[in-house]
């Protein structure tokens, strides 16, 4: 299929798209343009919100989760307004929805999920990764979390309480996973180099030090 | 107990949670009503939004995992019944 006409911005032809995903990708660029046209937003308004989301990556929920490990005021904060600590740890989060911190702990494992869609801490981490989004984590990851846990190569044990989280509303979720052992002399930019964006989802640990 | 409904239009009560009891761990503030939201009215007056808590164990009869093992999810008033 070709492109017949001009409409001012540059982007892959539809053929390297795959098959299925065609109409849908033609319909958000349909719907897209009609609110380019209509004056509801403007086509540069969409490529700056495009670059403030490839600009989030999980290195910022990775500082996040190095402070609160190393920062008792912090922790507190966190616990408490989610967002003010994101903020603290200097991530924007002007336009964000409310964002909850959940903190894993010897005898709790938090795993994040949305059932509905794919809510996820984006002012945190960026863009979701393709399984959070799949209908099978979706619909397996409530139903057997640690089946799910298993596949991604983590165990988790017998008697540690698993507690799944199903984002089905304004809040967002951000997990921090234990601290690992002998981590202790480790700075807070070493500390967030373990912090892996699977961990901050709650399918990982945080990796161990060396 | 969530409700158990199938209503028209939009929702945000996923279907494997209706008609399951669970505890209210607290209330997280009012919000606007995503139901109505969905197709452009203002979604007031907002409606308390709540941390319910539910044993794995019971919602599944399947369930393999520890006994312990729990599930949280944010529900609207409205969709939340006396047990």
């Amino acid at each position: 299929m070709s492109h017949e006409h001009e409409h001012g911005h540059p982007h892959d032809p539809i053929e390297q798209d795959v098959g299925a995903r065609k109409d849908f990708i033609l319909l958000e660029m349909a719907v897209r343009e009609l609110l380019v046209e209509k004056g509801i937003f403007t086509a540069a308004d969409v490529t700056q919100q495009i670059e403030d989301m490839d600009a989030r990556t999980p290195a910022q929920g990775a500082r996040i989760v190095a402070k609160f490990w190393t920062d008792p005021k912090f922790r507190e904060l966190a616990l408490r307004d989610g967002k003010a600590a994101a903020e603290q740890a200097g991530c924007d989060m002007l336009a964000a929805p409310e964002l909850v911190i959940l903190e894993n702990t010897p005898a709790l494992h938090h795993v994040v999920v949305c059932t509905l869609c794919s809510c996820y801490p984006r002012a945190v981490l960026g863009i979701p990764p393709a399984w959070y989004k799949s209908k099978e984590y979706r619909s397996r990851v409530v139903a057997d979390p640690r089946g799910v846990l298993r596949e991604f190569g983590t165990a988790i044990a017998a008697d540690v309480e698993i507690r799944v989280v199903d984002s089905t509303a304004d809040m967002r979720y951000l997990v921090v996973p234990v601290r690992p052992a002998g981590t202790e002399r480790l700075s807070e930019a070493q500390l967030a180099e373990l912090v892996t964006r699977d961990s901050m989802v709650g399918v990982a640990h945080a990796r161990p030090p060396g | 107990m969530t409700r158990q409904d199938i209503p028209r239009g939009h929702c945000r009560t996923p279907f494997y949670l209706r008609g399951r009891p669970g505890v209210i761990e607290r209330c997280l503030g009012h919000f606007r009503n995503p139901e109505t939201l969905a197709y452009g009215k203002p979604g007031l007056p907002k409606v308390g939004l709540y941390k319910v808590r539910y044993e794995l164990p019971h919602l599944w009869q399947s369930y393999t995992g520890g006994r312990a093992d729990t599930l949280v999810a944010d529900i609207f008033e409205f969709w939340l019944d006396p047990a």
